[in-house]
């Protein structure tokens, strides 16, 4: 079995057995990563492209990783081209890359749908890093990985994601994936960071935190973007760590073992209180995972599938 | 030279005309209507129209022509170009030019042009503030008397309320319509697509339907205040089409129009980040569809036009955040309204009503009749001709439509303007 | 294209018969069990290090530390194939380093398996020596790769499939020859 796509766009439209062969792949690439000598040479000859229109540290850092212990040529361009500088288009930009013969081109974009618009114009393989509030799928993948891994399956799992949920990516391709391997969702936000019609991909919505996490096996906590509170989506980070914040107490109403998963870079104290972060979290082993599920994608698209797509 | 339009199906709303007569033309006047044959046609070129309907000159009282300033987009000689061939001999421009249609000079040299090369009646907008900026009213006096038909700040709402209402009484002195384009930009903020479960999975920043509705709701509290004669632009919520039909059922001067893509498309066309389908207001959901489809059966919604909006397609060709709003609507427009003539929404005369007949009288100008005497402008459909729409072909500059590809049935063949083919 | 059994070349004991003496072949080679591990390639291959290492027990009385590699990774056809393989388990809990690693695998046949399995160790450590132990070596090689340990030399058509069935698939235990 190989993936449909030559590109991985998102979660959304992939199936649990393409999923289920991402994770079950990644779990081989995960092994290369904890030898000496952490290198294999599927992608021998390959060239990866991190094209990055937002800062990002993690997510181009474990990409690049991947892409390099697979034995990939992996460069990095990073650029903070805003819409309002009238410079190369995206589209120009990303043929030039391809010009240069890139088999592989990681796209991390603040507008939703940018990948998307790249996969239909290009040879290349995309992969989305991380398209504005649309999906994270690499983001997605590695924290289905890392529930795997620890609790053995997702189906009949509870997963309360918690936090701006209409603002985040890495909600919608969390709430995807979970959905699609039989796990059941809770969102919990304020109001106002709950998107229209959110119910309508299968989730349960609370406003009260407390509710949410009672007697779940996860938890995801996304980080709050300070800035939205000039956008009046939430009146300050006092009241929201009160209301929302994961905190020992508000751990307590979860299942006994209860994960808690944050996809970084966390606001210690805001979302997250630090003892939870740090004694009872498996926030270091997603970023260990972050890279095979990026080694297991990368491996995944420069092989056959690319070949039946063109 | 004189023309015999024969044996065609007139259709003339204003004088209650729908059966098949002949019509003749008199240099650039109307000069008899008749039943077939009973008029003479000695040396007159004879057309034949049998099978075809014979209609007013279709008007389209909301286009964007870009020139001045714009130029790549559209200019005056290419789209009215366009709108010839999709079947209309009159439009009104809107003044978000660069500069803005806020003075006389402006609106002259727009004249001048459409003069020059239009093959269609232009008839210009002014802007309601100087700028469009919001902020003071431009001179109406000045707009008007330089040829100005209407005032709208259309693309940049007025959100002032109170400039708005100084806007609409002023207004009243020339007898012109304020042309209002309803949305709060707060509301809409840095929106890109209709809000709905839609924008939610694509992760689009939404427009909600409140951001049209309450704007509405306000301009028709101020019609009342102030007297004033509003039209409201492009009308494309479920909540805006009830305003409007409780604030006929009040009595007031507020008439509406909508536009061919808000009764065809519903925000679904967006999906794949379809930039063609990227408009302001944006498309929304199939209950609005059906709204804005009763809103034109009950005649709640007064004029079909198109909100030509053209863009050059480097412009559309781009992450969907960033592309413009707006698509062509002239060469299209026709061919998609006769879609509801064809599902029994509107009869024929009531197409033609809100294609031309409508737009004249809100705009006070005399056309949008066959009478006898009237200027010529006459166009002629083939309501059977199936047709596929090609953007490739055209007249206007710009490509971007959502249609392209589309299998259309019905069609302006001939479109004649003051008796000119 | 449906390929049929063409002939039998070792049943149940012929296979059994084949490792015992292969066993004993890789004793005498190494003079003993001594820093001898085995390295099942999989799939195939990962059976036959396992009853390899059970037979040395039985003749030594010794337990040789055995383990599986797969290759998919150091394959030399990736991205021009079909579709991507799934990777196997890799799993080498013992320390290469210095140790003699037998690898062992059912059928020799281009030789190309054995060059990632190659490659593949090394980057597990430095062995002391590599040697291979195959089942059946049907010819074709495309690589100057050669067994230490063969249980049958097969003259094939490179059109012929050569199939090793074991029981620890479920399967009725015997090598065949598939053709067309």
């Amino acid at each position: 079995m190989s993936l449909s796509s030559k590109d991985l766009l998102g979660i959304k439209g992939m199936s649990p057995e393409e999923i289920r062969l991402v994770l079950d792949t990644a779990a081989s690439f995960k092994d290369v990563s904890e030898r000496d000598i952490k290198k294999v040479p599927a992608l021998r000859g390959k060239t990866v492209i991190n094209l990055f229109y937002e800062p990002s540290t993690r997510t181009r850092t474990s990409f690049e990783l991947a892409g390099k212990r697979l034995s990939a040529d992996v460069l990095n361009i990073s650029t903070t081209t805003s819409s309002v500088v009238k410079g190369e288009t995206l589209l120009d930009t990303a043929r030039n890359i391809e010009a240069m013969k890139c088999d592989v081109l990681i796209l991390r974009h603040p507008c939703s749908g940018a990948p998307a618009f790249l996969a239909s114009r290009l040879k290349s393989s995309v992969i989305n890093a991380g398209d504005g509030f649309h999906e994270h799928p690499t983001q997605a993948l590695l924290d289905l990985f890392t529930i795997r891994e620890k609790l053995g399956t997702i189906e009949g799992r509870t997963v309360a994601i918690v936090g701006d949920i209409a603002h985040s990516r890495v909600a919608r391709s969390n709430i995807y994936g979970l959905t699609a391997l039989g796990a059941r969702v809770r969102v919990c936000g304020p109001a106002t960071m709950i998107p229209y019609g959110i119910e309508q991909s299968g989730v349960e919505v609370f406003y009260d935190a407390d509710r949410a996490v009672d007697g779940v096996d996860v938890i995801m906590t996304l980080r709050l973007q300070l800035e939205r509170q000039a956008a009046g989506l939430f009146p300050g980070v006092r009241e929201y760590a009160r209301l929302y914040g994961l905190n020992r107490d508000r751990l307590s109403r979860a299942g006994k073992n209860a994960m808690v998963m944050h996809p970084g870079p966390m606001n210690r104290g805001v979302e997250i209180s630090s003892d939870v972060a740090d004694s009872s979290s498996v926030i270091l082993d997603q970023v260990t995972n972050g890279v095979a599920v990026r080694m297991a994608i990368m491996f995944l698209l420069s092989g056959g599938a690319k070949a039946e797509a063109s | 030279m004189n023309i015999l339009i024969k044996n065609g199906h007139v259709v003339d709303p204003a004088n209650k005309v729908d059966e098949k007569l002949d019509i003749l033309i008199s240099g650039n006047r109307i000069a008899g209507i008749g039943k077939p044959g009973s008029i003479g046609s000695e040396g007159a070129q004879v057309m034949d129209a049998s099978g075809k309907v014979v209609v007013p000159g279709l008007i389209d009282m909301h286009v964007h022509l870009r020139e001045p300033g714009y130029e790549y987009k559209e200019n005056i000689a290419t789209g009215t170009a366009a709108a010839k061939a999709g079947g209309f001999t009159s439009l009104c421009c809107m003044p978000n030019t660069n500069p803005v249609n806020d003075t006389g000079s402006v609106t002259e040299f727009i004249l001048s042009q459409a003069a020059k090369s239009g093959s269609a009646r232009v008839y210009p907008v002014g802007a309601v503030t100087k700028g469009s900026k919001g902020e003071e009213l431009a001179e109406m006096g000045e707009l008007h008397g330089s040829g100005c038909v209407a005032v709208s700040d259309d693309g940049r709402p007025v959100m002032n309320g109170a400039i708005m209402r100084r806007a609409m009484e002023y207004s009243k002195i020339f007898g012109i319509p304020v042309l209002s384009h309803c949305e709060d930009a707060n509301l809409s903020a840095k929106g890109v697509m209709n809000e709905g479960a839609l924008s939610t999975e694509l992760g689009l920043r939404g427009i909600p339907s409140a951001a049209e509705d309450s704007m509405t709701a306000r301009d028709i509290f101020l019609a009342e205040l102030t007297g004033c004669r509003l039209h409201l632009c492009h009308v494309s919520t479920k909540g805006a089409v009830a305003l409007i039909r409780e604030a006929k059922a009040r009595g007031l001067a507020v008439t509406a129009e909508t536009c061919p893509h808000y009764f065809t498309l519903t925000d679904e066309a967006v999906r794949g980040y379809n930039t063609m389908a990227k408009m302001n207001p944006p498309l929304r959901t199939a209950e609005d569809v059906q709204a804005i489809k009763e809103g034109l059966r009950d005649g709640t919604i007064d004029v079909i036009a198109t909100d030509h909006a053209p863009h050059g397609m480097d412009e559309k060709t781009v992450e969907f955040e960033y592309a413009p709003f707006g698509i062509v609507g002239l060469e299209t427009a026709l061919g998609l309204s006769l879609r509801l003539v064809q599902e029994g929404v509107l009869s024929l005369t009531d197409l033609v009503r809100k294609m031309s007949l409508n737009p004249a009288v809100i705009l006070k100008i005399n056309r949008g009749t066959l009478s006898s005497g009237a200027e010529a402008d006459i166009t002629i459909i083939d309501p059977d001709l199936e047709w596929t729409v090609d953007a490739a072909v055209f007249k206007s500059r710009s490509r971007n439509t959502p249609f392209d590809g589309w299998k259309l049935k019905g069609r302006a063949v001939q479109t004649i303007m003051g008796g000119r083919v | 294209m449906t390929m049929n059994e063409k002939a039998l070349i070792l049943d149940k004991s012929g296979i059994d018969r084949a490792l015992t003496r292969i066993s004993h072949e890789i004793l005498e080679k190494n003079r003993g069990a001594k820093s001898i591990a085995l390295v099942g390639i999989q799939k195939g291959g990962v059976h036959l290090a396992g009853r390899l290492a059970a037979k040395i027990r039985e003749i030594e009385g010794v337990d040789i530390p055995v383990g599986s590699l797969d290759i998919t990774m150091y394959r030399d056809d990736l991205g021009t194939r079909k579709s991507q393989p799934v990777p196997k388990a890799t799993d080498i809990s013992f320390d290469v380093q210095d140790r003699v690693i037998v690898l062992v695998d059912d059928v020799l046949f281009t030789g190309r398996t054995i060059r990632a399995a190659l490659n593949s160790i090394m980057d597990y450590g430095r062995p002391m020596r590599i040697q291979l132990a195959v089942l059946v070596d049907r010819g074709h090689r495309e690589l100057p790769i050669r067994a230490d340990f063969v249980g049958k030399n097969l003259p094939t058509s490179s059109k012929e499939k050569v199939k090793v069935l074991l029981a620890e698939d479920g399967e009725e235990e015997k090598v065949v020859i598939l053709a067309e």
